[in-house]
């Protein structure tokens, strides 16, 4: 970003200095990203159906142009032109505000992702914490379409996806703390920084699984798609919705899908890095274009894992939902967060800054050292969980069968 | 520090406009005939009863309560995770006190039922 800054200002424009050439810059990576994010949608609905259909022995689109490519350039006029029927019961302002900040909450997500080295809107330093923000206020738009349309199956499919968003969001943000605590920054950029040596999902694979099964469950789509169970509770809550309205919840619900990919890639995949090769360190272009495809190929890796997940597994049900999240990833969290940041702290280096720190009794087995430490520590908080839990359905389906056994047949030995 | 939302203040004010450049287009090329059928309240062809905005099942807001103590905790612990490495041992053990007495909060509602889906 600062060569393309440098080139504007040795160009020698009346008025273009290095803060309007820096300006400029940022304009146009803000208009590329938002008009980008969304015409994602146009590949990603084409990809969805075909991958779908391939898993279920079909053709999928293949009418619209080559492969079927145009069908979704021919969905987004028909939604253009439908009628808009907006139901006269509705409460008419929140209804028509809800699909687009459910947009405006998709795009804004993309902000912080540092696309390429050198290439990021912006190094916040607060980019986890912007990521927890902002997916709140998609939960927001959710909440206010079901509540909005005054309809009870829209209003029972924003309950269930509010119930759920809450439930997910805490093991999501345990692992955004763990990314933190490992890489000691909350910005984005530092994070992928921080996985030069080893990407995350090498060191800490129950975080990232945790991380990513959550994102799933936030974005909302199968096997976590009881938001929007058709057999149960029509198409949830946007029942109610038609024309461009249902089309605006469909592009949300595409972006975020698009933006969990690519915050599962940066956080946990190392960004823009390619193993073995240093990218930032290569001429200018060269590392922003490589980076890029780097990122681009992680990004479709986990759009296509969630295609995947779509196409296999059945939906769940809610108090098994609940459960799951409540009393396995939650208390499985808490207890990996503990021994992530124990890890952390032997491994410290110490800091002479402000108050004197010692450096940490291990330190002196430096990166790889940490890396195997933290990958046994995962490792280990998830084989404990798998024991604890398993021996706990033992003991629920041993009482379940003693009590059915009971019912079926009266004790043998009590008529003798 | 204000620079650092430079980039999202411009990217919100051109993803602020998407929604109403959608709109107004689709309200440029949609037909608009309502009548007061179509307007009804879907519920697959059956006639709506009662009002939609009644009291609800609490089990949700339960669910919702425990949330906000939990997203507490996270704010508490975000400051913590950055400041890890330059802070002594003993640090640590409070941060993991904490995060105990939370996970013995959660232990709490369990047995309560409060997580129990009726």
């Amino acid at each position: 970003m600062q060569g393309v800054i440098d080139f504007l200002v040795s160009l020698n424009i009346p008025y273009v200095n290095a803060s309007v050439a820096r300006y400029i810059v940022l304009q146009v990576l803000a208009a590329i990203v938002a008009v980008a994010a969304p015409a994602g949608l146009i590949i990603l609905t084409w990809l969805e159906r075909k991958i779908i259909a391939r898993i279920q022995d079909r053709l999928g689109p293949n009418r619209a142009g080559p492969f079927g490519l145009l069908q979704a350039i021919a969905d987004m006029v028909k939604m253009f032109t439908k009628e808009d029927i907006t139901p006269a019961k509705a409460d008419r302002l929140v209804y028509n505000i809800a699909p687009g900040l459910g947009m405006f909450a998709a795009i804004m997500a993309f902000a912080v992702i540092p696309f390429a080295p050198g290439f990021a809107g912006t190094q916040m330093n607060v980019g986890l914490l912007y990521i927890v923000a902002i997916g709140g206020l998609g939960t927001l738009a959710i909440l206010m379409a079901g509540w909005a349309s005054n309809n009870k199956y829209a209003l029972l499919g924003a309950f269930r996806a509010v119930a759920m968003l809450l439930t997910y969001e805490i093991p999501m943000v345990m692992t955004l703390v763990m990314v933190a605590v490992v890489a000691g920054s909350m910005s984005m950029v530092d994070v992928v920084e921080a996985q030069s040596g080893m990407w995350f999902v090498v060191s800490m694979p129950v975080a990232f699984l945790i991380f990513f099964l959550s994102g799933v469950a936030e974005v909302g789509r199968s096997p976590f798609d009881l938001v929007e169970a058709e057999s149960e509770i029509i198409a949830g809550f946007h029942t109610e919705y038609s024309g461009i309205k249902f089309g605006m919840i469909m592009i949300a619900e595409y972006v975020h899908m698009f933006a969990l990919s690519f915050f599962t890639a940066v956080l946990f995949l190392g960004g823009w890095q390619i193993p073995f090769i240093d990218v930032a360190a290569l001429p200018a272009p060269f590392a922003a274009i490589l980076g890029l495809i780097s990122l681009l190929v992680k990004v479709f890796f986990f759009v296509f894992v969630m295609m995947w997940l779509r196409g296999t597994l059945p939906r769940f049900r809610i108090d098994h939902l609940l459960d799951f999240g409540w009393k396995f990833l939650v208390p499985l969290t808490l207890v990996l967060l503990i021994g992530v940041a124990f890890v952390i702290r032997l491994f410290a280096p110490g800091s002479s800054v402000g108050i004197p720190v010692a450096a940490g009794p291990l330190s002196g087995l430096g990166m790889p050292g940490q890396v195997v430490a933290l990958l046994v520590t995962n490792l280990l908080v998830l084989g404990l969980a798998l024991v604890v839990v398993s021996s706990a359905a033992r003991r629920t389906r041993s009482k379940a069968l003693r009590a059915v056994s009971a019912v079926d047949s009266p004790v043998p030995t009590a008529g003798k | 520090m204000l620079k650092e939302f430079e980039f999202v203040g411009l990217l919100g004010a051109i993803t602020f406009t998407i929604p109403f450049v959608t709109l107004l287009l689709a309200w440029l090329l949609r037909p608009k005939k309502p009548n007061p059928a179509k307007q009804e309240t879907y519920e697959s062809g059956v006639q709506t009863i009662g009002d939609t905005w009644v009291r609800f099942k609490a089990q949700y807001y339960i669910y919702a309560l425990i949330f906000v103590v939990f997203d507490i905790e996270a704010v508490f612990l975000f400051p913590f995770a950055v400041a890890l490495n330059q802070l002594p041992l003993y640090a640590l053990v409070w941060a993991i006190v904490f995060i105990l007495l939370l996970f013995d909060g959660l232990l709490y509602a369990w047995r309560k039922g409060a997580l129990h889906w009726t």
